[in-house]
């Protein structure tokens, strides 16, 4: 007992979150709290055409009639819509003669969080490397885009989805709200009507994206809540990898993150979309983190067709997320891969649903939950058949891993189905890490942390593997740190 | 090289060692022999500091240091090593995995340069081989699904790349056939050497057949009660441990 103790104990002493720094950068705001005066102060902001701005004032209508979900497995204080900042962008310093337009204190943070801006950068890294692209969002507004040049060659789209709105607003407007309408919930509606922006992604038909996209968050300023809109359209036959990281400031306060991301797949398009999350998760207490409220979608919408959710959760104070699929085209497939570690007061309820529509459709779920601390980790899904999808085959796996004894873990499953031909299987563990093997590890030479780090690695290799190399390297460590200063 | 004095041990409140003297010099191969429940498991496992193993008095001196003072890690960094009776399955973690993580972890702790992956697979594939274990098998999570004896043949393949200065082998020969009883103390024998120790915990004669020991003690009841030479074996094997058992009630 006496190890695991001794995990608790220091899993209270949750002071390694290592992107908790403020950068003291000029910031231009728009005034605080949310009217429809606040939308249009967003829209001109970004010279958005007339039907955006209607689009979002429709929203913000609609979000005055709905109500805050409370379904969810967590407590949190309820967030004072009025008392926050909607739209926060680094003011633009005069220009200077260098490569870039870009604002070197932001250059400096990124190089701080180990983001590659500068294109030269990332080509100066190991030959070997795979290149990959970068959408960089600083608080309300895209920084920069990397190697939109040479993706133009091959036809991908990929920037902000301001200069998306304002160079192929065709392509906005067909997609945007097709897979979360504004009406979907609380905080998709009020996503629809504030968001400042996020990325846009199309690839055109038959073409292989020929490197991995990433955006990568952060959030800086003071009392302002990040809305940011990602829209990935792979056309028929085409293929995307797509990446987002995401870090915040260490502050007393919460602070709110209300995220729409919508992917749609046409005929065999394949999309895979992949999150490694570290947004600051509070401190021991429970005080301050960021309130990850996040509505991910996709749309299989034609024959064939792709998609593929992996995520790593490891910060956030509450977690509130179900990257779901619609499996509308015949033959489509949906995966859900994901790893929720909850340390601290860390509470998270996430998981996915599986919407089987078309006939043959086929879903895969493989979730690990990892709860230290006193943190409370919930998979919540839904798996369902309609009555055309016959043929439909889900399976489901739901580990939780328990270190310590006052944490918890819950395992929410809704399984429908409409059609006797559905096949779906379920199956679901929870183990507690065992003391035993711990004592194994440690007799080989593991320091305890190296142990625990060792065993948690095992327990969600199956999901590890799903990610792109470079970035499960990455998420490994995460996860060794997001447990650390947990174990002595 | 490992002096244990006077040695009391409380598990759950309940005294198991109770004042136990042992000492096994640099070269030795020594066997602690004795009936179910005497506390011969529970030598093992305080030496490697399991947690809950809670000494109440005594001594261990490991090659001039404190033992008792080090962690659990620390202890196998300095060359102590405890082949388990019934070895840990980890899942998802491929035995190659936690054999490197371990060696390096350790050569880190003694301040040593930690074995580049070529060297390790180098010297990994040669002592597969001699323990005849299929490197496919080491891909495989460690013990996961591995049979009684392919449990034990990792065991010793561990010892044999961590090369520890001091072995203590919990009922190494438990479930193992004939055939997997020679591999796995061919394996035991090709460690031995002048500068190493071992300390062989075992309840039946059969494993000191393949092992040869230079000393047997007999515990019984949490202390050793007689210590002899090989012949004592033998003995045992022909007339049990009742005498000792009846001696120390």
């Amino acid at each position: 007992m006496a190890a695991v103790k001794e995990t608790i104990e220091t899993v209270q002493k949750l002071e390694t979150y290592a992107h908790g720094f403020v950068t003291d950068i000029e910031t231009e705001y728009a005034p605080k709290g949310l009217n429809a005066d606040i939308v249009r102060f967003i829209s001109a902001k970004k010279n958005e055409p007339q039907w955006m701005l209607d689009y979002r004032l429709a929203a913000f209508e609609r979000w005055q009639s709905m109500d805050e979900p409370d379904w969810a497995k967590v407590h949190y204080q309820k967030v004072d819509y009025q008392d926050l900042y909607y739209y926060a962008a680094p003011k633009p310093k005069p220009k200077l003669n260098s490569l870039d337009e870009v604002d070197p204190e932001l250059l400096a943070v990124y190089a701080k969080l180990g983001i590659p801006l500068k294109e030269q950068e990332v080509l100066a890294g190991v030959a070997t490397a795979p290149k990959y692209a970068v959408d960089a969002v600083f608080d309300s507004v895209s920084v920069v885009t990397t190697f939109k040049d040479e993706l133009k060659k091959s036809g991908v789209i990929f920037c902000s989805i301001s200069e998306a709105l304002r160079e192929h607003p065709e392509l906005v407007k067909e997609y945007l709200g097709s897979v979360v309408p504004v009406s979907d919930n609380y905080f998709a509606a009020l996503n629809a009507a504030v968001f400042s922006d996020g990325s846009f992604v199309y690839v055109p038909p038959g073409v292989r994206c020929p490197m991995e996209l990433s955006t990568y968050f952060r959030i800086n300023a003071e009392n302002t809540g990040q809305f940011e809109r990602t829209l990935i359209i792979a056309d028929k036959g085409a293929y995307v990898s797509y990446l987002e990281g995401c870090t915040a400031p260490m502050r007393d306060e919460n602070q709110l993150h209300a995220a729409v991301v919508e992917l749609v797949a046409l005929e065999d398009a394949s999309i895979k979309y992949s999150t490694v999350q570290n947004w600051y998760p509070g401190d021991a207490e429970g005080k301050g983190g960021i309130y990850n409220f996040v509505t991910k979608r996709a749309d299989c919408r034609g024959a064939r067709s792709k998609v593929s959710w992996t995520q790593v959760e490891t910060g956030s104070a509450v977690t509130w997320k179900y990257p779901s699929c619609i499996l509308r085209g015949d033959d489509s497939v949906g995966e859900f891969y994901s790893i929720a570690v909850t340390n601290g007061m860390q509470q998270a309820d996430t998981g996915t649903k599986m919407i089987h529509l078309g006939k043959n459709t086929r879903s895969r779920i493989i979730s690990k939950g990892v709860s230290a601390g006193k943190s409370s980790n919930t998979y919540r899904g839904l798996v369902s058949a309609h009555a055309r999808a016959g043929g439909a085959r889900n399976f489901t796996q739901c580990d939780s891993l328990l270190i310590g004894k006052t944490c918890a873990a819950h395992t929410v499953p809704y399984v429908e189905s409409d059609t006797a031909s559905a096949q779906f299987e379920h199956e679901a563990t929870t183990t507690r890490l065992s003391e035993d093997q711990l004592f194994y590890a440690m007799q080989r030479g593991l320091s305890q942390e190296e142990a625990v780090a060792l065993l948690v690695n095992g327990f969600v290799r199956e999901v590890l593997q799903e990610l792109p190399m470079e970035f499960a390297v990455e998420a490994q460590k995460l996860l060794a740190i997001s447990l650390e200063g947990s174990v002595g | 090289m490992l002096n244990i004095e006077n040695l009391t041990v409380s598990v759950d409140d309940k005294t198991i060692l109770k004042g136990l003297n042992l000492n096994v010099p640099a070269g030795e191969v020594h066997a602690i022999m004795g009936p179910n429940g005497a506390g011969k498991s529970t030598l093992g496992y305080t030496l490697a500091g399991r947690p809950n193993y809670e000494v109440t008095q005594g001594a261990v001196d490991f090659n001039g240091e404190d033992l008792l003072e080090k962690d659990v890690h620390e202890r196998a960094a300095a060359g102590l090593y405890l082949s388990f009776q019934y070895p840990l399955e980890i899942p998802g973690v491929p035995a190659m995995t936690f054999i490197r993580t371990a060696l390096n972890a350790q050569r880190k702790l003694r301040g040593e340069e930690e074995m580049s992956a070529p060297e390790f697979l180098k010297t990994i594939r040669d002592v597969a081989k001699t323990l005849k274990i299929d490197m496919d098998m080491l891909k495989r999570p460690l013990n996961v699904g591995f049979s009684g004896g392919e449990k034990k043949r990792m065991e010793v393949l561990q010892m044999a790349l961590l090369q520890p200065k001091f072995l203590i082998l919990d009922e190494t020969d438990s479930g193992l056939d004939i055939d997997a009883l020679k591999v796995v103390s061919d394996g035991v024998n090709a460690l031995r050497s002048d500068d190493r120790g071992m300390l062989v915990i075992t309840h039946y004669q059969r494993l000191l057949d393949h092992i040869k020991p230079d000393r047997i003690h007999i515990l019984v009841d949490g202390r050793i009660v007689h210590s002899g030479g090989p012949e004592l074996a033998l003995e045992l094997e022909a007339h049990g441990y009742d005498r000792y058992v009846n001696e120390a009630a």
